[in-house]
């Protein structure tokens, strides 16, 4: 029986939805990680932006990818900045396997921080946070074996 | 004009000043950023009518607290100057990036002297919340991120201390390097801060000293992190051809570097075991005869210990990976050693004048000014470098 409160989901600041970010929070209501990419060159593009920066194509939309990344790096945090998950915590930077410069700052969770190594293997598991303006789906990413 | 003249040789630094220092002064910002900017003209051998030009990072700004002081116009009123140019704003090549605006402000013609400045009362700002109090959109509630914090903020990732971690634990995946080296950045700072009476921490710290800290975000203990303060750093750049008579030797401005390559971004940068000083390092290079070799005397921004290595690697004062090694032991970098380093204490221990009190130091150095600390031969070049992340400038000096 899991303890209730090492599960419980953990105060957050949320983001601000707009019609650029509104796929990539919420994606994960339907359990898909989703970016912006080029309907011409297929680059993903993040954060958003109007154009494809590599060919200027405006023929954008989005897609979900696999969800499997590898850690580019991270830190364990051990500081208690603002409200946020039981310390201490680790923050990371994964890169998405579909293309080599598609990263995001995230947490790795169900891992412990003597575990985290860069470069391991991680997938995605969304963290949902009900709210009155739009529920929220953080894309964390945990071990993936 | 010659199309292949190094333009910013046209200027140098004259004078330097600073006002009082401290962890928490509780004085009026204004008051103390004055007290900087009339040391510097006073230092220079200038009065205020003199003075034609300003430039300020990084202009008015409310939050985070207390980062910034004053912003231009405050004090063009403040003094009552007369410009013929100024400016400010923080999108340009770091702190120094509004003294690389001012070299080409005099070396346009559209200035004599610029007096530059950077104020901070952090410290103060903080009061007893510590840094809670300048961490983005702590209030919880209704409050949404936006803009850059839109993408750290929601992981529990507010603080540059976790983002630029991320950068270190990658040098130390790809070169093997160690907090055991990191350290000496720290140790060194300390012992440099002994011999400076306005550094904010001088008691003696040992390696034992430094592991035993708390850890931060990993890499990074305590100790790798620098020290919110209050005060005003100011230095007048002149031009080089009026400067001649002027109370201190002219510092000519040999070589800038304001390169920016890569993605303006902390995460999205492509190497994460280097930063955007890369460009910097590189084009200041490009820009001069001098090598890196002929450097006696680096000051180096130290917001957080693994940044000054990262710009030790990027102006090519070792080789790239080669920091860890570099630094190792502290003998290289210590006062009497091959480059002195970050000889006031840096921000470690001297406090987070931003910047600035890098080339404060510097150019005190390099007039022999720096008392119990000053280097035995006052170098005759030296490199300043400031900022971290995508906000990086570098300055080559050499005293003539």
């Amino acid at each position: 029986m899991p303890d209730a409160e090492a599960t419980a989901v953990p105060f957050r600041i949320l983001p601000l939805l707009t019609d650029w970010n509104r796929d990539f929070w919420t994606g994960g209501a339907r359990d898909e990680l989703r970016f912006w990419r080029c309907q011409d060159c297929s680059f993903y593009i993040h954060p958003p932006q109007p154009i494809c920066p590599t060919c200027h194509s405006k023929n954008i939309k989005t897609e979900s990818v696999s969800g499997r990344a590898t850690v580019a790096s991270f830190s364990v945090n051990h500081q208690p900045w603002m409200p946020g998950p039981e310390l201490p915590y680790i923050v990371a930077i994964v890169e998405i396997v579909e293309q080599p410069s598609l990263r995001l700052t995230t947490n790795l969770v169900n891992c412990a921080p003597d575990d985290a190594r860069v470069d391991m293997p991680v997938r995605v598991t969304f963290e949902h946070h009900p709210d009155p303006e739009g529920d929220v789906y953080l894309p964390l990413f945990e071990p993936a074996e | 004009m010659d199309e292949n003249e190094i333009i910013e040789r046209r200027a140098c630094i004259s004078g330097v000043g600073q006002s009082d220092i401290g962890r928490r002064l509780f004085r009026d910002p204004l008051e103390l950023t004055l007290d900087g900017c009339l040391a510097a003209i006073e230092h220079a051998g200038l009065t205020t009518a003199d003075i034609d030009g300003l430039s300020t990072y990084p202009g008015p700004m409310g939050t985070p607290a207390g980062f910034s002081g004053a912003g231009a116009y405050d004090v063009i009123d403040a003094l009552r100057l007369e410009c013929g140019w100024y400016g400010s704003g923080l999108e340009t090549s770091g702190q120094l990036g509004s003294v690389v605006n001012a070299c080409l402000a005099v070396a346009s013609g559209l200035a004599n002297h610029v007096l530059c400045f950077r104020s901070v009362y952090e410290g103060s700002a903080q009061g007893d919340k510590g840094r809670a109090a300048v961490t983005m959109g702590g209030g919880g509630g209704s409050f949404k991120a936006s803009g850059f914090t839109e993408w750290t903020l929601p992981f529990s990732a507010p603080s540059a201390a976790i983002w630029i971690a991320m950068f270190a634990r990658r040098h130390f995946h790809e070169y093997g390097t160690t907090r055991e080296q990191m350290a000496w950045i720290a140790l060194n700072a300390r012992r440099n801060a002994e011999l400076n009476p306005k550094a904010i921490y001088r008691d003696p710290m040992t390696m034992d000293d430094y592991m035993a800290a708390r850890m931060i975000a990993s890499p990074f203990g305590l100790f790798d992190c620098d020290a919110p303060c209050d005060g005003a750093t100011a230095v007048i750049v002149s031009r080089r051809d009026r400067a001649k008579d002027m109370r201190n030797r002219p510092l000519r401005v040999e070589a800038v570097g304001v390169r920016l390559d890569g993605r303006p971004s902390w995460d999205q940068f492509d190497d994460l075991s280097a930063m955007p000083n890369r460009g910097a390092g590189k084009q200041l290079w490009e820009r001069t005869e001098y090598k890196p070799a002929d450097v006696q005397m680096a000051q180096l921004y130290d917001g957080f210990s693994w940044l000054t290595m990262s710009w030790l690697e990027a102006l090519g004062l070792c080789g790239v990976g080669e920091s860890g090694p570099f630094i190792d032991g502290g003998t290289r970098i210590a006062r009497d050693g091959q480059l002195p380093l970050n000889t006031h204490g840096g921000q470690l221990s001297a406090g987070r004048l931003h910047g600035y009190g890098f080339l404060h130091e510097g150019a005190t150095q390099m007039w022999g000014q720096a008392g119990d600390r000053q280097i035995a031969t006052p170098p005759e070049v030296g490199i300043i470098g400031a900022g971290g992340g995508n906000t990086c400038g570098a300055l080559l000096l050499v005293r003539e």
